[in-house]
């Protein structure tokens, strides 16, 4: 176990606690640049994937994990987001401009979201960016001198400097990289400024931070426009990934997924956001390899333990046929979401940590560190 | 004005329906201060159960319908002992969480047991029709109308006159104040999710022969529901009747009156306006913020 002896106050605000961690996300770091000349392509493209979600789990985390005002409407951001690339690169503007143009656009309609958050707590929060949601969604498919409607919308390869990065080249990879790295590191540096700080106050009381000389108002339209400018930058990015785009993409399932991502990862810090990216891109792979392959493993199983061979057939085929039953994967997805917030509330982030915590106490690891204090419910009404 | 009156009955008669799953939310949150994002999709399994026992098993239309009724209460108190309790008293938002991904997973294995085609089942209202003057009006509507309002009666009178409707306002408003005034809080809540999954039940039979009975029903018509339940309060009873119904009417207005789209986008319009003016509804109680 490390023991960190402080010498220095800023040491409380650095982003790394000590030398030990710059060995370790440097070997990660290099290891996700050589990535491309490692992997397959499929790989290389779902790890883009993982880029995308994370970066969107981010900018919840800022909202959600940091702040506490849930949005079930992140979908919308990346859907205004995505347009603007897709409408800003079908008239001739090139990346550099558009990129940052559509994060300040959905940062702006993100401020416009946040005004009346000001008034909302809770649930009637949580219904408010639903119906924002359902107002974009439909906006979209209706708007189509600009977004073509239902038909969709084709995104040209990504043009940077007069070079094309195309969906799948290792250029697109790295720019996806540089800017999940970019947001993580924005996140981190927020967290410690005072402005971090009053997210993180307003998340534990509004009371007492408004007591403490917090602008209620102010903070919350900041987070919900830097939340929602950091979605737009990943729906840039989706855009290019996806190379089309159809209101149907953008639909109250995707927040759901967005918000998955920081519940499975564990809302309480930016790893979180991380590794509940991994885990969402990764269920899609999953599912398909539980179709194809459980069912014959089973049966060979059961041929080796003296089944006869029909049976065996039967069970394989059984098997196959609930393993590509047309719902599974809500079912799955349903599944994951009570378990975690049954069993695991704090999420991958938080096993992992008990994990490690576990390791460095080693005979004197207790449970209830983690252990959850109980509160009884106490009306909102009058909170 | 014929047909601004025929539209406005049509308004009425969806608003009702509406107004029906509202309920559903209302109790729940009422008691315990729970939303329950799922109750559209209890609403669809009622609708499943009924199926099954009319339309599979042969059974007496209204002997199924209690069938169903029974069937979802106890499927209600099971949700609640096994997904609710353990997280009750922990930030709303996880419940809130923990009731989409029952909503998901119910989905999807209702449409894994029961298919994904539209069912349908004989009922006494499939076929009649009321007309009063040239006004025409389903039976099928006209019954969720006066079961939407009888059971708004009940649930009111219930709530406000008796000892356990009071309880249940006890324990919403502060949990272990009502431990401490020996009130069984634990049966309190089994009880209201019993009730609440009760009436899903009811709405998804008396739905049954407008929308047919399908997987997707109640994802699509608990989102519809959300917006009557915030503009009602959504703390009250009448408010959920009153808020559906506004938003039946204004929903079928739009769509006759303004171009298409605005249909489906009116409610939620309404919604956002409503929590920008009047964030307590109409029917809610104000909030205060004590310190």
């Amino acid at each position: 176990m490390r023991f960190i002896f402080k010498t220095d106050y800023d040491q409380d605000i650095r982003i790394l606690k000590h030398s030990g961690y710059w060995w370790s996300y440097g070997v990660l770091l290099a290891v996700l640049v050589a990535a491309p000349s490692l992997l397959g392509s499929y790989l290389q493209s779902q790890l883009v994937f993982v880029f995308i979600y994370a970066i969107v789990g981010v900018a919840l985390m800022i909202l959600t994990g940091f702040t506490g005002q849930a949005s079930l409407g992140h979908a919308a951001f990346l859907a205004i987001g995505a347009y603007t690339a897709g409408f800003m690169q079908s008239i001739g503007v090139p990346f550099i401009v558009y990129f940052p143009l559509a994060a300040v656009l959905t940062g702006v309609v993100g401020a416009l979201v946040g005004f009346p958050a000001l008034r909302l707590h809770g649930i009637y929060l949580v219904i408010a960016t639903i119906a924002f949601a359902f107002i974009v969604e439909e906006v979209l498919a209706r708007w189509e001198s600009v977004t073509h409607g239902n038909e969709g919308m084709r995104v040209r390869a990504l043009n940077l400097f007069g070079q094309p990065l195309p969906r799948d080249s290792d250029a697109f990879y790295f720019l996806c990289l540089l800017v999940l790295v970019g947001s993580v590191l924005l996140a981190l540096n927020l967290l410690r400024s005072p402005t971090g700080r009053a997210f993180v106050a307003i998340r534990d009381s509004e009371t007492a931070g408004k007591s403490m000389g917090i602008d209620l108002a102010a903070y919350k339209v900041k987070s919900f426009a830097i939340s929602a400018a950091i979605t737009g930058m990943a729906g840039v990015l989706f855009a290019h990934k996806m190379t089309f785009i159809s209101p149907e993409m953008f639909t109250l399932l995707l927040s759901i997924e967005f918000i998955m991502v920081i519940i499975i990862g564990g809302a309480f810090g930016v790893h979180g956001a991380i590794f509940g990216a991994i885990f969402i891109v990764m269920v899609d792979p999953f599912l398909t390899a539980l179709k194809d392959d459980v069912p014959v493993l089973v049966a060979s199983i059961a041929d080796s333990l003296g089944m006869a061979p029909e049976a065996a057939a039967q069970l394989r085929d059984k098997l196959a046929k609930i393993g590509s039953a047309a719902g599974l994967k809500g079912a799955i997805y349903g599944l994951i979401i009570m378990m975690f917030i049954l069993f695991e509330p704090y999420g991958l982030y938080g096993r992992w940590l008990k994990v490690k915590l576990f390791f460095q106490l080693f005979p004197l690891y207790k449970r209830a560190t983690f252990k959850r204090q109980k509160t009884y419910v106490k009306s909102e009404r009058n909170r | 004005m014929l047909d601004f009156i025929q539209q406005l009955v049509s308004g009425i008669a969806l608003g009702c329906v509406y107004g029906l799953i509202a309920l559903g939310f209302v109790l729940i949150y009422k008691a315990t201060e729970v939303v329950n994002f799922a109750q559209g999709d209890l609403m669809m399994l009622g609708g499943f159960f009924v199926f099954t026992f009319i339309g599979l098993m042969g059974i007496d239309y209204w002997l199924g319908f209690l069938f169903a009724v029974c069937g979802m209460a106890v499927f209600g108190m099971a949700t609640e002992r096994i997904l609710v309790r353990p997280i009750l008293g922990y930030p709303q938002f996880s419940i809130v969480m923990a009731t989409i991904g029952l909503g998901y997973f119910l989905r999807s294995i209702a449409g894994m047991i029961w298919g994904t085609d539209d069912l349908r089942i004989e009922t006494p209202f499939s076929a009649g029709v009321l007309k009063v003057g040239d006004l025409v009006l389903a039976h099928d509507k006209l019954s969720v109308i006066v079961a939407t309002v009888i059971l708004c009666a009940v649930l009111y009178a219930f709530f406000n006159y008796t000892r356990m409707g009071t309880a249940m306002r006890a324990t919403s408003e502060n949990m272990l104040a009502a431990y401490y005034m020996g009130i069984p809080v634990k049966r309190v809540v089994s009880l209201i999710w019993a009730i609440s999954a009760a009436v899903a039940a009811c709405a998804g039979v008396l739905l049954a022969p407008i929308t047919f009975i399908h997987s997707n029903v109640g994802l699509v018509l608990g989102l519809k529901a959300f917006p009557a339940a915030v503009l009602g309060g959504f703390g009250s009873i009448p408010g959920a009747l009153v808020g559906g119904l506004i938003i039946g009417v204004i929903e079928s207005l739009a769509g006759f009156y303004l171009p298409q789209g605005w249909k489906d986008i009116a409610p939620y319009l309404v919604l956002l306006i409503m929590l920008l003016v009047r964030p307590q509804g109409l029917f809610g109680l104000s909030m205060r913020k004590k310190v």
